[in-house]
């Protein structure tokens, strides 16, 4: 059993890393992420919101979804984003110090890809709840550290001499693939052992 | 008449080039990237997020008197999740081999900012036919920029276009074009080419003026 979580946590953290193998989120991964201090708790929020959904995916596809399963979109995405408003809400009523840290990402991240992409791949592997909280720990992390590693390389590169056409989102995308390259590394790790 | 009809044409032309949704604007990132590994599967794509753009915009069109602008943003989304677990289900039953490739990202066609983004920009401000216009231009304009990407990385990758064999059999396959890395050098290199054109235009424009 922890032979089988630790699996899915690696293999969420860095082989199907969510965005540098599946593309998701990658809106923040290539707008927000300039500063390494920013990335991080960017990634934070992003690995806090993910655990949540995975308890209400859970929930819903327990509880609810096995008498309804056409409604599993639409209901993913209103209970998700409502559950993080409320959560947000909270964190801003008993911890301002941590909404002061986070706040301003949950409600973005709430409609970014990775989060709704957790929900749908969790289902579909049939992840029970231990399994789910894990995976969502795994992307979450994996999303984080795609998230500091562009922001590292990007304040590395704001010092180069960069032709004008290449400026931007070209130079981010191509080194997104060269990233994502050096991810590919990683499918090898288990397959071995 | 002739002025309306003017400027609803304007609208369609400018989704396809001008403010182009993937190269432009950058929008709708994920299936861009995720499943344009094949021409089929980028028609596929396209088609499906057509299809929700189109029926959605009609919709977010219709109701703009009728929605309250405090929770204008949840009901475009509730739309857009209904047109797309519709386009979900008519996929499975009608193409399922091309079905199960797309995957949970038939789904994930919810949270392309493309789609919220003209809601919110244009459908609910316009009429239905202007609307409609701009739904049509922007999804053209999207499955334009599908196929560009998805025809590169089937040629280079697999050595073929919509699954017929255009080189002989001493091409040897660049894999890594088929992988997700290939999206992003496709796209990265694509949107080289747009940045390159654009400034050679504007250097051309300071010169003659």
């Amino acid at each position: 059993m922890a032979q089988e979580l630790l699996w899915i946590f690696i293999s969420a953290l860095l082989i199907n890393n969510f965005t540098l193998a599946y593309f998701l989120g990658i809106c923040p991964f290539l707008g927000v992420s300039n500063k390494v201090d920013t990335a991080l708790r960017l990634g934070l929020a992003n690995i806090f919101v993910m655990i949540i959904t995975a308890l209400a995916a859970w929930a819903l596809n327990t509880y609810v979804l096995i008498y309804a399963p056409y409604l599993r979109l639409i209901s993913f995405i209103i209970v998700i984003a409502s559950t993080v408003q409320f959560v947000e809400m909270a964190i801003k009523k008993w911890s301002p110090e941590l909404f002061r840290a986070l706040g301003i990402f949950l409600p973005l991240i709430t409609t970014n890809c990775a989060i709704l992409g957790l929900a749908l791949f969790a289902t579909n592997k049939g992840y029970g709840l231990l399994e789910g909280i894990v995976y969502a720990l795994g992307a979450g992390g994996g999303v984080t550290l795609a998230l500091i590693l562009m922001a590292g390389i990007r304040e590395e590169s704001r010092i180069l001499d960069i032709p004008d056409a290449v400026k931007g989102t070209a130079l981010s995308l191509i080194v997104a693939g060269i990233l994502s390259m050096a991810f590919m590394g990683f499918a090898g790790m288990f397959s071995a052992a | 008449m002739g002025k309306d009809q003017h400027t609803d044409w304007d609208v369609l032309i400018k989704g396809l080039w001008r403010e182009n949704p993937v190269f432009v604007a950058v929008l709708g990132m994920c299936p861009t990237l995720a499943v344009t590994n094949t021409a089929i599967n980028s028609l596929a794509m396209a088609a499906a997020t057509f299809f929700v753009l189109f029926f959605s915009s009609l919709l977010v069109s219709l109701l703009r008197k009728v929605i309250a602008k405090q929770v204008r943003i949840t009901t475009y989304i509730v739309i857009i999740a209904t047109f797309v677990s519709l386009v979900d289900m008519l996929l499975a039953a009608l193409v399922p081999d091309i079905h199960k490739e797309l995957g949970a990202f038939i789904a994930l066609i919810v949270v392309n900012c493309l789609i919220l983004g003209r809601q919110e920009a244009f459908a609910a401000k316009n009429k239905v036919g202007a609307a409609l216009m701009d739904a049509i231009g922007m999804g053209l304009g999207f499955a334009i920029a599908l196929l560009m990407i998805g025809v590169v990385r089937e040629i280079l990758g697999n050595g073929s276009l919509f699954d017929i064999p255009i080189f002989g059999t001493s091409f040897e396959p660049w894999i890594i074009m088929i992988l997700p890395p290939g999206g992003f050098f496709t796209l990265g290199f694509l949107l080289l080419l747009f940045n390159a054109v654009a400034l050679r235009r504007t250097k051309a424009n300071a010169v003659t003026s």
